[in-house]
């Protein structure tokens, strides 16, 4: 029966090719307009570390006051006094700071040109926090840490220029003129959007090419070269000036797996600033954050308003298509009354009148996926036409674009259908044989 | 023409009627939002940055050895002199950043030193006694720099100029009766600022929606950045030479010393890119929502036509009973167009609510501004526009069934 109904339905469609390919045109259009802005929506929105996001925290102290804070809310970074006694507490099972930092290197040895290498200075629980994957070596440890050992980690592409892709561990590598050891070669690691140094910062940017240990970076005076904001009168003459400044720039990270560790930070969080309101360092009452990852996210707001406003207009766009395409399916079916008022005294049943019409409409809705499915594959190329370069190459035409796209097309489509296969399945028989 | 009889006819055709009254108000509600985007954006694209951007360019200058203070200014000097000799470059100048540059570097201005809260933001340049002559910008009171003034600024120093340069959206903002040159301010600073020059327009560095309320308000001071890390150069090319000076620069620079890195992504880049670079979104949104028009009208419009000629087809007999009894090819033409003038008027209603309602939408989630009411009455002039001319063809070919239909069986 289904295949009996797919060929009348088919045939159907035939004999109002013009009727059928506004239909097709209008589903394909509406289907492309939505799975393109969805594709770059769905990149900038996606949780980029979806089994650890709950448990990842930034926290956050103001340290300006309600005067100079961003309308009540705690700047997004720590100053280096604040972030260096929340890591001396030591409240969280792992806990890093990150600042990023712009560093040269000599990719073919003396006499070469140097390049730009752009990476973070982060603390030994970073690699575990953030399940960074090792190709060879591992992250450094605690008392690494502690000990401000030249350590670095780099990146599988880094590895590459500089080695060919040996495994590099144990070989000294110099990075602005300093030498550092490295520990381990990360496998391809890229979360987007970039969560865990977003503060002010592109969240779509190049992937790292190294991570070198915090307490050393800051022991040579390896500037940040990352955002950094300040408030009131600027007195600071140089690196110590800077670093005891109320400045904010170094992101925060701890690691709570338990609800109870949550609570207890945040209670710690508000300790830390009461204290600090105590010892006269703060003039306010404590106001403090603890967002996880999601949280942060939205809070620094990196989906580009850009991106949910296309998305809601393409989305209004196929619902015109698809009341569109109710209208044009109504005038389709009911043109064929006599002959659903054959049928009808004939034998057939309401039912299989509404199961044929669906399967006309689910042929359109195929049809319509089909052509949404070409239009989506050009308009990807648009893409880079419409957001930046970092945004753009993020949005994917995947097997599972694909397959949604379809899957929306038909659905909309046999929903569509709905209205107009009942009007169908109502034709009074006797009337229809009356009138012929 | 009396209208009751349409309305009579479209109560028997109730959900055809919502259908097309439905889309045609959706349409509205979406053209008239797109329109005003599409216009907001493209207001942006030719927003005044206030420098010569057709004969600039812009390099990013990383050193790639650690240099002191004093080195880092020595290479300077000495890269600006290459530079400025290139028989293709005019002028240049060692900065932090340039207008639509997107790397900002802002200051809170306060009108005494102990102020808490800030009188307004600046755009903050740092540029030498070449500054104003290598953008271009014009100089409207007062005076530039002296090369005597220009301080160095070292890695993480805040430096306090005694002297320095504003544009003119500054200084009215700071002093309104006009009188700003000669004139003290604060810029995170304890010691006062003179404003020693204003200059017409001087773009600010970053084109994002929360700095407008400060837009035009920059400030030049007078310091070398000579931090480890580098600087960005801003050359301006000799007329019509800019390709020239683009190829030769960096060449002459790696050159007279190669342990410097000129990135490959976004680190020499004409005005024109960068212009073209800081809009991008916004052109692209121009870009979407005319695609996302023009496709919408079509299907709205040929739905229309669809739909029409269903009803065509249904009423052929009807017609044909009208024309027997008297009725001319203008009054059938004139039923349809008037027809569809109801059903319009009824869509362009809803839609003008649903307009407002999106707008709303827009402007409490994602920070729009309010759709003016031009907009819509455009939108409404469109879309009746539209559901004429799409109505017109099915209404003639009516208007041409003879009479002799009213004779025959359906």
């Amino acid at each position: 029966m289904f295949t009996y109904y797919l060929q009348l339905g088919l045939r159907s469609l035939k004999r109002n090719p013009m009727l059928t390919a506004l239909m097709v045109m209008a589903i394909g259009f509406g289907v492309a307009a939505s799975m393109i802005t969805y594709s770059v929506f769905r990149a900038v929105s996606g949780n980029p570390i979806p089994e650890k996001s709950s448990q990842l925290f930034v926290p956050q102290v103001d340290a300006w006051g309600p005067q100079q804070n961003d309308k009540g809310e705690p700047a997004g970074a720590l100053s280096y006094t604040d972030a260096v006694a929340l890591m001396k507490a030591h409240q969280a099972p792992r806990q890093t700071l990150i600042y990023q930092v712009t560093l040269s290197a000599l990719p073919r040895g003396e006499d070469s040109v140097p390049s730009s290498v752009t990476g973070f200075a982060v603390m030994g629980d970073f690699f575990p926090m953030f399940d960074v994957p090792f190709l060879y070596g591992s992250g450094w440890s605690a008392a690494d840490d502690d000990n401000r050992a030249s350590d670095v980690v780099i990146s599988e592409d880094f590895n590459q220029r500089i080695f060919g892709g040996a495994n590099s561990v144990g070989r000294n590598i110099t990075l602005s003129g300093q030498d550092y050891r490295i520990v381990g070669v990360m496998r391809h690691w890229d979360p987007k959007p970039r969560f865990y140094a977003l503060w002010n910062e592109n969240a779509y940017g190049d992937a790292a090419d190294f991570f070198v240990l915090f307490n050393r970076a800051l022991d040579l005076k390896v500037d940040n070269s990352g955002s950094n904001s300040c408030r009131g009168n600027l007195h600071f003459d140089g690196w110590d000036g800077w670093l005891h400044s109320n400045c904010v720039w170094l992101m925060p990270w701890v690691e709570l797996d338990t609800s109870e560790q949550v609570v207890h930070y945040r209670q710690f969080l508000e300790a830390y600033a009461a204290d600090q309101q105590r010892a006269g360092r703060f003039g306010w009452a404590p106001n403090v954050r603890l967002r996880d990852v999601m949280e942060w996210l939205a809070f620094e707001k990196v989906v580009p308003p850009e991106s949910r406003v296309s998305l809601i207009v393409a989305l209004g766009f196929f619902a015109i298509c698809l009341i569109n395409t109710i209208g044009l399916l109504l005038a389709k079916f009911m043109r064929r009354a006599g002959e659903i008022g054959v049928r009808r005294a004939l034998g057939a049943t309401r039912h299989e009148i509404y199961a044929q019409y669906l399967m006309e409409a689910a042929a359109v809705g195929f049809a319509g996926g089909l052509l949404g499915l070409l239009l989506t594959a050009v308009g990807m190329s648009g893409v880079g036409l419409l957001f930046e370069d970092d945004i753009a190459k993020l949005a994917r035409l995947d097997l599972s674009l694909m397959g949604l796209t379809l899957a929306v097309s038909i659905f909309a489509t046999v929903a569509a259908a709905f209205y107009p296969a009942w009007r169908a399945a109502q034709v009074q028989p006797a009337w229809q044989l009356k009138s012929n | 023409m009396d209208i009751h009889p349409i309305l009579i006819a479209l109560r028997k055709h109730k959900a055809g009627t919502l259908l097309i009254a439905l889309q045609i108000a959706l349409t509205l509600a979406i053209v008239c939002n797109a329109l005003f985007i599409i216009h907001q954006r493209l207001d942006r694209l030719s927003d005044v940055s206030g420098v010569d951007e057709s004969n600039l360019f812009v390099m990013v200058n990383l050193w790639g050895e650690q240099y002191s203070t004093d080195e880092a200014a020595a290479k300077i000097e000495q890269d600006l002199a290459t530079l400025r000799q290139l028989p293709s470059v005019q002028d240049a100048t060692p900065t932090n950043s340039y207008p639509l540059a997107e790397f900002d570097w802002d200051n809170f201005i306060t009108m005494t030193p102990d102020q808490v809260g800030h009188t307004t933001d600046a755009a903050y340049y740092v540029g030498d006694s070449h500054f104003l002559r290598t953008l271009g910008l014009k100089l409207i009171a007062g005076r530039d720099f002296r090369p005597e003034e220009v301080q160095n600024l070292g890695m993480r120093q805040s430096n306090q100029p005694p002297v320095t340069i504003v544009s003119k959206a500054l200084a009215d903002k700071l002093f309104p009766n006009g009188d700003a040159l000669g004139k003290h301010f604060y810029a995170m600073t304890s010691t006062p600022l003179t404003i020693i020059g204003i200059v017409d327009t001087l773009a600010r560095q970053e084109v994002d929606s929360w700095s407008a309320p400060y837009q035009g308000q920059s400030m030049v001071v007078p310091f070398r950045l000579a931090e480890p890390w580098g600087l960005r150069y801003v050359v301006r090319a000799k007329p019509g030479q800019l390709a020239a000076a683009m190829r030769e620069a960096p060449k002459a620079l790696y050159a007279e010393n190669r342990m410097r890195i000129i990135p490959p992504k976004n680190g020499l880049l004409s005005y024109a890119q960068v212009r073209a670079n800081a809009f991008k979104r916004d052109r692209g949104m121009a870009i979407l929502m005319g695609i996302i028009c023009v496709v919408l009208l079509a299907i709205t419009g040929a739905g229309i036509v669809g739909l029409t000629s269903f009803w065509v087809g249904q009423r052929r007999r009807q017609i044909g009973v009208r024309r027997a009894l008297g009725a001319t090819h203008r009054d059938i033409l004139n039923y349809f167009l008037t027809e569809n003038l109801l059903i319009s008027l009824g869509g362009v209603f809803i839609g003008t609510v649903l307009a407002f309602g999106l707008n709303l939408w827009l402007v409490t989630r994602l920070s729009l501004d309010f759709l003016p009411l031009t907009y819509v009455l455009a939108g409404m002039v469109i879309l009746i526009l539209l559901g004429q001319c799409a109505v017109f063809a099915p209404a003639l070919r009516a208007s041409r069934v003879p009479p002799i239909e009213a004779t025959r069986p359906t």
